[in-house]
C-alpha cells in the first residue's frame, strides 16, 4: 500500500504540472488564438532561473518562486511584443509553427551550454519553524510517509490554480479577459487597451509555466529538455479536457496525473503512454473533449 | 419616472450647441473591399442625428470608422476639434465617445452585472447604477443572469445601459430597435428622448424610419458609401417623397 | 478560418504544362547526379526526406491539415522494413512492401482518430499519437530500444539489382521517389484533389455540397501516411539502420520545417526544402546543438517573413504554378 500511496503522490505532483501548464495554454489560447508550443521551453527556463538565482545570485528557493515567474513572464511579454503580435489575422497553425521555432531556439541554446544531463537543485532547508527543516524531510501520516516538499508542491499548485481561476472568473480584470476573448474589437472600443492585455495575458500564462518549472526543479532536477516531452503530454491533456473552461483544465490536469500515478503502480510499462491512450479513447467517444466546446 | 439628477458630462446646455463631431471625406476599407467613398456630415452638441439608408449603404461602417474599429480609414473625423482618424479605438473611447453595436455585443461568459460594469469610466459624471436601474428596471432583477440569457429587448437595454455609466457624452447607437417588439421600441424611444434632454449627443443608425422620426433632430441619407442628402426634422414632410425613393419603401 | 497557405493553386492547362516541364527538368537533374561527383549518399537521403515532405505537404497544402506527427510513419515503416529484411530475411521488394503496408495500416488507425478534430487540435493529436508510438517503440523488444536495428542487409532487388552498389541503390531510390511524387501529383490534379482543396478552403460548403468531408480527409491522411512510409522503407536501405530518431517529435518538426522552407502547398517546394535542410545539417553538423537553434530561427523567420517558402516566392514572382 505504501508504494501505491507514493505513486499516487507522484501522480498528483505531475498532475500539478499538467494543471499549471494546461491552464496557461488555455488562457493564452483564449486571448491570442495561439497554441503556445514554447510553453515547455519556458517551463524549463523557470527552473533554470531558479538555478541561476541560487548559484549566481545566492538567492534561494523562496526568492526563486517569486522572481522566476516574473522574469520569465517578462521574457514572454517581450516575445509577444516582438514576434507573436505579427501573427494577428493569420491561420492559428502559424502560431504553432512560430512558437515551435521559439522552443527549438530556447532549448537549443540551453542544451548548448548545459548539455542534456540534469543539474541538481536542493530542497530548501529554511525557514525552520515548528520542527520543520524548511521543506526538507518528511512526516509520517500513519498510512504513508509524506516527503514535505512533495506535499508542498501539490498544495501550493492547487492554491495557485484556484487563485488563477478566481482571478479570471471572479474579478473585474478577469471579466475584461473573458470579454476580450469573445470580442476583442468591441472591448477595445470600450476604452480598454486590448493589445496590452494580450501581452499581459501571455506573460501570465508563461509565468504559470515558469512557476511550475521552479516547483519541479528540486524533484526532477534542472535539464534543458525537461519541458520538451512534458509539453506533448500537456497537449494531450488539453485535447482531453478542452480549452473552454479554466476549472476544466485544472481538474483534467490533476485527474490525469493521478491516473498516470495509478498506472505506474498497477502496470508501470504503460505509465508513459496512458495519457495518450486516454486521449485516443476520449476522441473516439467524445471528440470535442470532456469540457471543451467544438473548435 | 423621476428625472435624472445629473446632466450628461460636458454637455452643452443649449439644445443645439457648437459642433461636436465633424466627418470629412471619410473613406474606409474592409480588407480589399472599399466600403466608404467619402462621407461628410456634422453633429452638433445636444442633437440626435440619424443616418438613414438601405442595407449595405455603409451606415454601420461609418459608426465603426468614427469609433476607430475599422483598420484602414482615411479622411478626417474631428471630435471636439480633436482628430481621430489615426487614433486607436480605446483612446477614442477615452475621449468620451461610446458605441452600442448593432449585434449588441453582450458577452456570454459574463453575467449581467459584469456586462454592465465592463466599460471603464472614462470621465466623471456618468450615470450611477441607481439612475440606470431607474431607466431600465428589468436589468436590476437580472443582475446575476448570464448576459446572453436575457431577452432581445433586455440585451438591447443592457447594451445601452453599460455605455451610459462611462461618462461619455457622445453616444453612437447602431439600430437599437432592430428585431424588438413595439412596446420595447417605445421604451427605447423614451430613453433616447430623455438622454437628449439630459444633454447627451446621439448619433443613431436606423432602418426603422418611423422610429427615427420620433427622436431625431436631423437626418442624413447614406447611399453607396456616401452621404447624398440631409435635412432637419422640420423639413421632413417636404422631403417625404425623396425619402421613399432613397429608402425604397 | 483562412486557408493556411498563401500559395494559390490553380489547375489550368498552362499550369499543368509548367509543372510537367519542371518535373522533367528535376528528373533529368536527379538522374545525372551519379556522374557529377556529388556524394550520392547525401542525395539519396535528401530524396527520402523529399518524398516524406511531399507526403506531408499533401495533407497541409491540399487538405489544410497540419500533421505534427509524420515521423511516426517514417519510423514505423523503417522498423518494419528493417525487421522484415534482417530477422525474417525477406527480399528488398517485400521489405519495402512490409514497411509501406505497416505505415498504411497505421495511417488508417491514426487517421480515424485524428481527423475527428480540426485545426490546431489535429496538430496536437497527431503529435501526441506519434509520441505514443515513440514510447511503444522505446519499450518494444523488436526495435532494440536505444540501439535501434543495425546492420540491415541491402540484398538484391527483384533478385537482380545489387543494392550494395551505391549507383544501383541511387537509381532505385530515385525511382521510388519519382513514383511517389507522380502519385501525389496525380492525386492533386484529380477530382479527389479538387474536393480536398475545396474542403481546405471551406469545409462547411463542401459538406453542404454533399461531400463526406471526413472520408476525403481520412483517405488523404492514409495516402499521405503510406507515402511517408514508403520514404521510411527506402531510407532503411540508405542508412542501413532504423532508430528512435526517426520516430522522435523533432523529426516531425524537421518534416514541417522542410515543407515550410520550400513552400507549403507548392508541388516542388517540399523537394527543395528537403535538400536545403539536409544540406544545412550536413554542413553545420560540427556546430552541435546550434543546428537546433538555427532550425528554430528558420522557423521563426519563415513564419514571420517568408510564408510562401522558396518555391512559393519564385512561383509568385514569375506568376507560375509550381
Amino acid at each position: 500500500m505504501q508504494a501505491l500511496y507514493a505513486q499516487l503522490l507522484v501522480g498528483l505532483i505531475n498532475g500539478s504540472f499538467y494543471a499549471l501548464l494546461s491552464l496557461g495554454l488555455a488562457v493564452i489560447f483564449g486571448m491570442l488564438n495561439i497554441i503556445n508550443f514554447a510553453h515547455g521551453a519556458l517551463y524549463m527556463m523557470g527552473a533554470f532561473c531558479a538555478y541561476f538565482l541560487l548559484n549566481l545570485g545566492g538567492l534561494g528557493y523562496w526568492w526563486a518562486l517569486l522572481i522566476a515567474p516574473i522574469a520569465v513572464g517578462i521574457f514572454g511579454m517581450i516575445l509577444e511584443r516582438t514576434l507573436l503580435q505579427w501573427l494577428a489575422g493569420l491561420d492559428h497553425l502559424y502560431g504553432l509553427l512560430l512558437t515551435f521555432g521559439i522552443a527549438l531556439i530556447v532549448q537549443g541554446v540551453f542544451q548548448n551550454y548545459f548539455g542534456s544531463s540534469g543539474l541538481p537543485y536542493a530542497i530548501p532547508d529554511y525557514p525552520k519553524i515548528a520542527g520543520f527543516n524548511g521543506l526538507q524531510g518528511g512526516m509520517n501520516l500513519g498510512f504513508m510517509f509524506l516527503p514535505v516538499y512533495r506535499g508542498w508542491v501539490v498544495v501550493f499548485s492547487l492554491v495557485v490554480c484556484l487563485a488563477t481561476w478566481f482571478l479570471i472568473e471572479r474579478t473585474r480584470l478577469g471579466a475584461y479577459l473573458r470579454a476580450a476573448t469573445e470580442n476583442p474589437t468591441l472591448v477595445r472600443a470600450f476604452g480598454i487597451n486590448v493589445p496590452r492585455m494580450i501581452t499581459l495575458t501571455y506573460g501570465l500564462g508563461v509565468g504559470l509555466a515558469a512557476l511550475a518549472g521552479v516547483l519541479s526543479a528540486p524533484i526532477n532536477q534542472v535539464r534543458p529538455l525537461m519541458g520538451a516531452d512534458l509539453i506533448i503530454v500537456v497537449f494531450a491533456v488539453v485535447v482531453i479536457g478542452g480549452m473552454g473552461s479554466i476549472m476544466g483544465s485544472i481538474i483534467t490536469g490533476f485527474a490525469l496525473g493521478v491516473v498516470e500515478g495509478l498506472t505506474k503502480y498497477f502496470y508501470p510499462e504503460a505509465s508513459n503512454t496512458v495519457v495518450f491512450v486516454l486521449m485516443v479513447l476520449v476522441l473516439l467517444v467524445k471528440p470535442t473533449g470532456l469540457t471543451g466546446r467544438a473548435a | 419616472m423621476p428625472e435624472l439628477s445629473t446632466a450628461a458630462p460636458g454637455a452643452v446646455k443649449t439644445a443645439t450647441g457648437g459642433q461636436i463631431l465633424s466627418v470629412k471625406n471619410l473613406e474606409a476599407w474592409y480588407g480589399e473591399s472599399h466600403i466608404l467613398h467619402g462621407i461628410n456630415f456634422d453633429v452638433n452638441a445636444g442633437e440626435v442625428v440619424t443616418l438613414l439608408g438601405r442595407n449595405g449603404a455603409g451606415k454601420t461602417t461609418t459608426l465603426k470608422s468614427i469609433m476607430g474599429m475599422i483598420g484602414k480609414r482615411t479622411g478626417s473625423v474631428r471630435f471636439n476639434s480633436e482628430e481621430l482618424i489615426r487614433t486607436t479605438s480605446d483612446r477614442i473611447a477615452r475621449l468620451g465617445v461610446a458605441f452600442c453595436p448593432e449585434e449588441r455585443g453582450i458577452f456570454a461568459s459574463l453575467d449581467v452585472r459584469e456586462n454592465l460594469l465592463l466599460p471603464p469610466v472614462v470621465r466623471a459624471g456618468g450615470l450611477t447604477l441607481d439612475q440606470i436601474f431607474d431607466l431600465f428596471p428589468n436589468l436590476k432583477e437580472r443582475l446575476a443572469s448570464q448576459g446572453t440569457k436575457l431577452s432581445g429587448g433586455e440585451q438591447q437595454m443592457l447594451a445601452i445601459a453599460r455605455i451610459l455609466r462611462t461618462g461619455a457624452s457622445f453616444l453612437m447607437l447602431d439600430e437599437p430597435t432592430e428585431g424588438l417588439a413595439p412596446v420595447i421600441i417605445q421604451q427605447i424611444g423614451h430613453t433616447i428622448a430623455r438622454l437628449k434632454r439630459e444633454g447627451f449627443t446621439i448619433l443613431l443608425v436606423e432602418q426603422n424610419f418611423r422610429f427615427a422620426s420620433t427622436v431625431a433632430d436631423r437626418y442624413y441619407i447614406v447611399e453607396h458609401g456616401k452621404v447624398i442628402d440631409g435635412f432637419a426634422n422640420s423639413e421632413l414632410s417636404a422631403n417625404m417623397d425623396k425619402l421613399h425613393t432613397y429608402l425604397g419603401v | 478560418m483562412t486557408a493556411m497557405t498563401d500559395n494559390a493553386l490553380q489547375a489550368s492547362p498552362r499550369a499543368m504544362r509548367d509543372e510537367m516541364v519542371v518535373f522533367g527538368l528535376m528528373a533529368v537533374l536527379l538522374a545525372i547526379v551519379p556522374w557529377t561527383g556529388i556524394y550520392p549518399f547525401f542525395v539519396m537521403q535528401a530524396l527520402c526526406f523529399a518524398l516524406l515532405a511531399c507526403a506531408f505537404n499533401l495533407l497541409i497544402g491540399y487538405g489544410g491539415l497540419l500533421s505534427f506527427g509524420h515521423a511516426m510513419f517514417l519510423g514505423t515503416a523503417g522498423y518494419c522494413s528493417a525487421h522484415a529484411l534482417k530477422v525474417w530475411g525477406l527480399s528488398p521488394e517485400l521489405g519495402i512492401l512490409t514497411g509501406t503496408a505497416a505505415a498504411a495500416l497505421l495511417g488508417v488507425v491514426t487517421g480515424y482518430i485524428s481527423i475527428r478534430r480540426q485545426g490546431i487540435y489535429f496538430s496536437m493529436i497527431t503529435l501526441a499519437l506519434s509520441q505514443l508510438l515513440y514510447f511503444i517503440y522505446l519499450q518494444a523488444p523488436f526495435t532494440h530500444g536505444e540501439d535501434g536495428i543495425q546492420g540491415i542487409p541491402q540484398g538484391y532487388l527483384f533478385g537482380v539489382f545489387n543494392l550494395a552498389n551505391a549507383t544501383t541503390l541511387y537509381y532505385v531510390i530515385l525511382a521510388g521517389f519519382l513514383c511517389g511524387f507522380l502519385l501525389i501529383f496525380r492525386t492533386i490534379n484529380s477530382p479527389f484533389g479538387e474536393v480536398l482543396k475545396s474542403i481546405r478552403e471551406n469545409e462547411q460548403r463542401a459538406t453542404s455540397l454533399g461531400y463526406k468531408t471526413d472520408q476525403y480527409k481520412l483517405l488523404a491522411f492514409i495516402l499521405s501516411g503510406t507515402l511517408a512510409g514508403l520514404a521510411g522503407a527506402l531510407k532503411v536501405f540508405v542508412a542501413q539502420n532504423a532508430s528512435l530518431t526517426d520516430v522522435h517529435w523533432s523529426m516531425s518538426g524537421e518534416i514541417v520545417l522542410m515543407t515550410l522552407v520550400g513552400g507549403l502547398g507548392t508541388i516542388f517546394g517540399p523537394v527543395v526544402g528537403a535538400f536545403v535542410i539536409i544540406a544545412m545539417q550536413q554542413y553545420l553538423a560540427s556546430f552541435g546543438q546550434w543546428v537546433t537553434v538555427i532550425q528554430g530561427v528558420i522557423f521563426v523567420a519563415c513564419v514571420l517573413t517568408f510564408r510562401r517558402g522558396v518555391v512559393g516566392e519564385i512561383a509568385h514572382y514569375f506568376r507560375l504554378s509550381l
